[in-house]
């Protein structure tokens, strides 16, 4: 058994550098595969699918890009699939911050991001305090006076534990001196729809999540967790503005299989460079309040390396690792 | 009749040539996605979303491609019934309590006759569904945003109460598999702590042994070994269900058939399909209770199709006068959870749109596609698209009317299936259960899983242990423990919040009605059959045996 | 039958048993928890611990478990009053048959790819279960692993393992650049000229 492996990978191995030698630039030679790290129909798949239509519909890519969705324990499944992965030159996937907190948070998956190729950043998600209309708060020190008589019962929802949104109100807590309580949901359209039911009374949703209920009038955004104003709400301080000294964003990263060969990963970043500069992805960036600049190859794992430094702090102060 | 205007109008728009030939191309191609195990209609929709942009781009009609990602799921609604009657083998969720009479009806001969039931009655709640959606679509978006988690976790109460009449007369065995079901669900990463749990064996202790067989990174290029993770990714609906069905039912059935087995006789006429359909009259209890149920479930996010149909088919067993029949081929067995589950999908639609929640998997995709056409589902789609709004209603009717036209005219080639001798349709139905969940999961731990299932599902039939409750326990497993948590989180581990209507959520003292009433209905439901049991035996009388 | 019954009801006894001691576990690294200390419904505040749930379900199959052995030693249970054996002579061997080349089947599926072991299969099951003719067996079993190929690989995109890389790359990356390369009319004349050698070589074998 080991032996006609052994051969058939040898024999692969061969074809392999005779094709490699004959040309120099990569070309895929059959379907890449797409791997979503997050469930079907959530913020990461919605955007993975449309970077997927995009490439189709311009023909960006000589062989056809498949999603797979790998959700698995925040995305341990994927990661580790992506590790163990036989063909990384086909194989890519869509990040979002678990990327960078997964891996932390389960050393047993002996996952390593740096070794993953940096393919591109296609955009980074802002993140936005939003209560419902009836609360009758106004801005952002109501929101703290009634956070506080409430005490236990203002409750905040949120995708995940340890997630993005629960980073964000554990920095509520930590230094407003409130006791709110993070309920974890599986995707921030529940949170979206629980708040416009008022089944909770908070949440930090990203734009496009909340952005159907803000139009109706449902909820009212409070305050951006961004450097500067979004475009989309100018009316909305930051909170920096406000004196505290915090912004949290969400990557939205295309990433290579550890072992791709840096032709493939040169191929990719010119694919997905291709998809960020299309008019499809530039408007849907600026109508769901997207930012961040196309950032790959080595601009990219330094902010990777920034970002998992970030992350090690902020899990370390909640104390989801040691 | 502002309504009716624009519905006209939109239902005009859904006609012209153009529209209504992707109806028919997506209803034909989800009726055979449907049909095929472990495609479904989530990857019918998934895997042609990128196909829509052709569409968009040679028509100008935004309502065109989610006409026919829309058809493509009706499609697979009616196609669902059919593995689930000619195989055995339900391929999604939403069909296996389809599989409980219609499997029977099959293996006595009216595979036509449960194939005829299955696509009017689909067709029936179907439309049932539409003409709600057109006639109640805010209204009933307002009620959807009533639900919180402890209201959902009440309704999945309600849904297990049902469960309790589907394991027949053995209490103890029904209860161990429900709690098996549900126990399965709980496998892998738990969704709110974001550990592992009840994984066995986590990566690392999975290499070691890989290593001690010396199989680890060395065997890089078969699949088997690649799959790291095993129990952490936890335990699928289908390697269940196709597992307890696609294994081991068919086990059991060559056993207890020899393999001498026929399972349709004659040939299939025209006429024998207008007696199918006028014997329609025989199901419509359960073809109501499925339509307005399935409606209802639907509509709320979370609970989808999958509980509708279950609940309508435990619903139409609790008030039958012949509830023993069921489960031995009664056509109201075949309508209920059929007409519930068109009736359902179609309710799913409506938090989708008017909430952006998806209420099922398959309209979770379907409200991606919405999102890359730039359209912003939310509650004010209805009056800042009406362009896209109402041809898409006008096409859920002409879809089902195509949907079950199609489905009719296909019966013949589906039957001819099951003429096939059963020593070649035994190992086809094997092959498509495994490439079926492979197709599914892309993972060759999850096939191996289904087998092992298959295999103990077949020894555990032999002794009369009910596997049904613990296919459909998974499905709602998750869901269920979800709201159960988060609503105990909110009530500080309080178990009030379910039954007492006055419980203090928000701080505000608010009254909350709906989940107490809701848990209520479903204890009395739990306690009935333990009540009349108990009433029973204190007159004396003889204990149903099957002996 | 009644012995199978308690003892197939013991075994399960002992896996909820076990199932209750494994959900009481922490996570791995904190080396300071206590067992079971995650079954509580509101642990520091933050609800329900990971192991709620899955202990009371646990704790639920072993109460119903030993109410199925009350009932078999009481032989109130169908099978319990039944006097026929577990498994006869035929079941254990087809189990054998059957289950034993399923197995077979999914080892053979990592070693030589998905249509490949499929095609081996439908041979094993036509030929030595079935005892049907050598040709319709073979065609069968040529004919179902290229349709599902059209349809999972090529059609729905739904990728299938490939077997080792040799395999793939000598076999499935050539056949997959000619089938993709197909308009769809093509591969519908494909579907049926192999269905019409299928029906061809039942109609006779039936002769």
């Amino acid at each position: 058994m080991t032996l006609i492996k052994t051969l058939s990978m040898g024999v692969a191995a061969l074809s392999m550098a005779f094709t490699a030698t004959a040309a120099s630039a990569f070309e895929p030679s059959k379907p890449i595969d797409f791997v979503i790290m997050a469930g079907k129909g959530g913020g990461a798949d919605k955007m993975a699918r449309l970077m997927q239509s995009i490439v189709e519909k311009e023909g960006l890519a000589s062989k056809p890009l498949v999603p797979t969705n790998k959700s698995g324990g925040s995305g341990a499944e994927a990661l580790s699939y992506m590790n163990g992965v036989n063909d990384p030159d086909h194989t890519i996937m869509v990040t979002l911050n678990s990327f960078f907190t997964t891996p932390l948070r389960q050393p047993g998956l002996k996952v390593d991001i740096m070794e993953f190729a940096p393919v591109g950043r296609m955009a980074e998600d802002t993140f936005l305090l939003w209560v419902h209309k009836d609360e009758g708060i106004a801005d952002f020190d109501a929101f703290l006076a009634e956070a506080k008589k409430r005490g236990n019962k203002w409750v905040m929802g949120g995708t995940g534990k340890n997630s993005e949104d629960n980073i964000i109100t554990d920095f509520l807590n930590n230094n407003y001196d409130l006791e709110i309580k993070y309920i974890p949901y599986k995707g921030g359209g529940a949170v979206a729809k629980d708040l416009a039911g008022k089944q909770i009374q908070s949440s930090v949703n990203n734009p496009s999540e909340a952005l159907g209920f803000f139009e109706s009038g449902d909820v009212i955004p409070l305050v951006a967790f961004t450097d500067d104003r979004l475009p989309m709400f100018p009316e909305v301080p930051t909170l920096k503005e406000l004196g505290g000294d915090f912004s949290y964003f969400m990557q939205r990263s295309v990433v290579g299989a550890p072992g791709m060969s840096a032709e493939a990963a040169a191929y990719y970043t010119q694919l997905f460079r291709g998809v960020y500069k299309s008019a499809d992805w530039q408007k849907y960036k600026s109508d769901k309040s997207l930012m961040g600049e196309f950032m790959s190859q080595l601009d990219l794992a330094d902010y990777w390396d920034t970002q998992r430094t970030r992350h090690t702090t902020i899990l370390k102060a909640s104390g989801a690792i040691k | 009749m502002e309504i009716v205007e624009a519905l006209s109008q939109g239902i005009w728009i859904a006609l012209q040539p153009h529209n209504l030939g992707l109806a028919v191309i997506g209803v034909v191609v989800g009726l055979f996605v449907g049909a095929l195990p472990g495609l479904g209609s989530v990857n019918g929709v998934a895997i042609l979303l990128p196909f829509t942009f052709v569409i968009n781009s040679a028509t100008a009609d935004p309502a065109s491609p989610m006409i026919f990602l829309a058809a493509i799921y009706y499609g697979a609604m009616y196609g669902g019934a059919i593995s689930s009657i000619t195989l055995g083998i339900p391929g999604a969720s939403t069909a296996v309590a389809t599989t409980f009479d219609g499997r029977p009806m099959a293996l006595k001969g009216e595979a036509d006759r449960a194939l005829v039931t299955a696509a009017v009655a689909s067709f029936i709640g179907g439309t049932v569904a539409t003409l709600f959606f057109t006639g109640f679509a805010p209204f009933l978006s307002s009620v959807a945003l009533d639900f919180g988690n402890p209201e959902i976790f009440a309704l999945m109460l309600l849904a297990f109460a049902t469960f309790i009449g589907l394991g027949g007369d053995d209490i103890p065995k029904t209860l161990f598999s429900i709690c098996f079901g549900l126990l399965l669900a709980t496998v892998g990463f738990d969704q709110i702590s974001g550990e592992p749990r009840l994984v066995f064996m986590n990566e690392r202790e999975q290499l070691a042994v890989l290593e001690t067989f010396g199989v680890a990174n060395a065997d890089e290029s078969v699949p088997f070994f690649n799959s790291v993770g095993w129990f952490s990714r936890g335990i699928q609906f289908l390697v269940l269900a196709i597992g307890v069905y696609g294994i081991g039912e068919m086990i059991w059935t060559i056993n207890a058939s020899r393999y001498k087995i026929t399972m349709t006789e004659t040939e299939i006429s025209f006429a024998r399909i207008m007696r199918g359909i006028i014997g329609m009259k025989d199901a419509w209890k359960g073809t109501t209770i499925g339509s307005l149920l399935g409606f209802f479930v639907g509509i709320l996010p979370a609970a989808g199709a999958t509980p509708g149909s279950l609940m309508s088919y435990g619903v139409t067993k609790m008030i039958s006068r012949d509830p023993k029949s069921y489960g031995q081929g009664n056509p109201d067995g075949v309508a209920a959870p059929e007409a519930a589950n068109n009736s359902a999908s179609t309710g799913a639609m409506l938090p989708m749109m008017t909430l952006g929640i998806p209420g099922s998997p398959t309209t979770a995709v379907l409200l991606a596609g919405m999102v890359i056409w730039g359209l912003e589902p939310g509650p004010r789609l209805f009056e800042d698209r009406p362009e896209f709004v109402w041809p898409l209603i006008g096409s859920f009717y002409i879809s089902n009317i195509i949907a079950v036209l199609v489905n009719l005219a296909f019966i013949p080639l589906f039957l001819w299936v099951l003429r096939m001798p059963f020593t070649i349709l035994a190992p086809v139905i094997f092959v498509l259960s495994i490439i079926g969940t492979y197709a599914a999961y892309d993972n060759m731990y999850d096939v191996w899983l289904m087998v092992l299932f298959g295999i103990g599902a077949y020894l555990l039939r032999i002794l009369d242990y009910p596997l049904a409750p613990a296919v459909l326990a998974v499905v709602l497993g998750a869901t269920a423990e979800e709201k159960l948590r988060q609503a105990l989180l909110l009530s500080d581990g309080n178990f009030e919040v379910f039954y007492n209507p006055f419980f203090d959520r928000d701080g505000k003292g608010q009254e909350w009605w709906i989940a107490p009433v809701t848990t209520w209905i479903a204890l009395i439901l739990i306690a009935l059959p333990i009540i009349l049991w108990g009433v029973r035996k204190l007159r004396g009388a003889p204990r149903p045996t099957t002996e | 039958m009644r012995r199978a019954e308690i003892l197939t009801a013991i075994f399960l006894a002992l896996i909820s048993a076990y199932l209750m001691w494994k959900s009481g576990e922490g996570p791995e690294w904190d080396t300071e928890y206590v067992r079971w200390s995650n079954i509580g419904v509101n642990i520091d505040g933050s609800g329900p611990g990971k192991g709620f749930w899955p202990f009371y379900l646990a704790l639920g199959m072993l109460i119903s478990t030993i109410w199925i052995i009350v009932n078999a030693i009481r032989r109130q249970s169908p099978p319990s009053q039944s006097d026929e054996p577990f498994m006869d002579g035929y079941a254990k061997k087809m189990l054998l048959f059957v289950g034993g080349g399923l197995i077979a089947f999914l080892v053979l599926i990592d070693l030589i790819s998905m249509y490949a072991a499929i095609a081996v299969f439908m041979l094993y099951y036509m030929l030595f279960l079935g005892r049907h003719p050598l040709l319709l067996s073979v065609v069968t079993s040529l004919v179902v692993p290229f349709w599902l190929y059209l349809f999972f690989d090529i059609l729905m995109t739904k990728v299938q393992p490939k077997g080792t890389r040799w395999i793939e790359d000598t076999i499935y990356n050539p056949a997959g650049e000619f089938f993709r390369g197909q308009s769809l009319v093509m591969l519908l004349v494909f579907f049926a000229v192999s269905g019409a050698i299928l029906a061809f070589s039942a109609r006779a074998s039936r002769q």
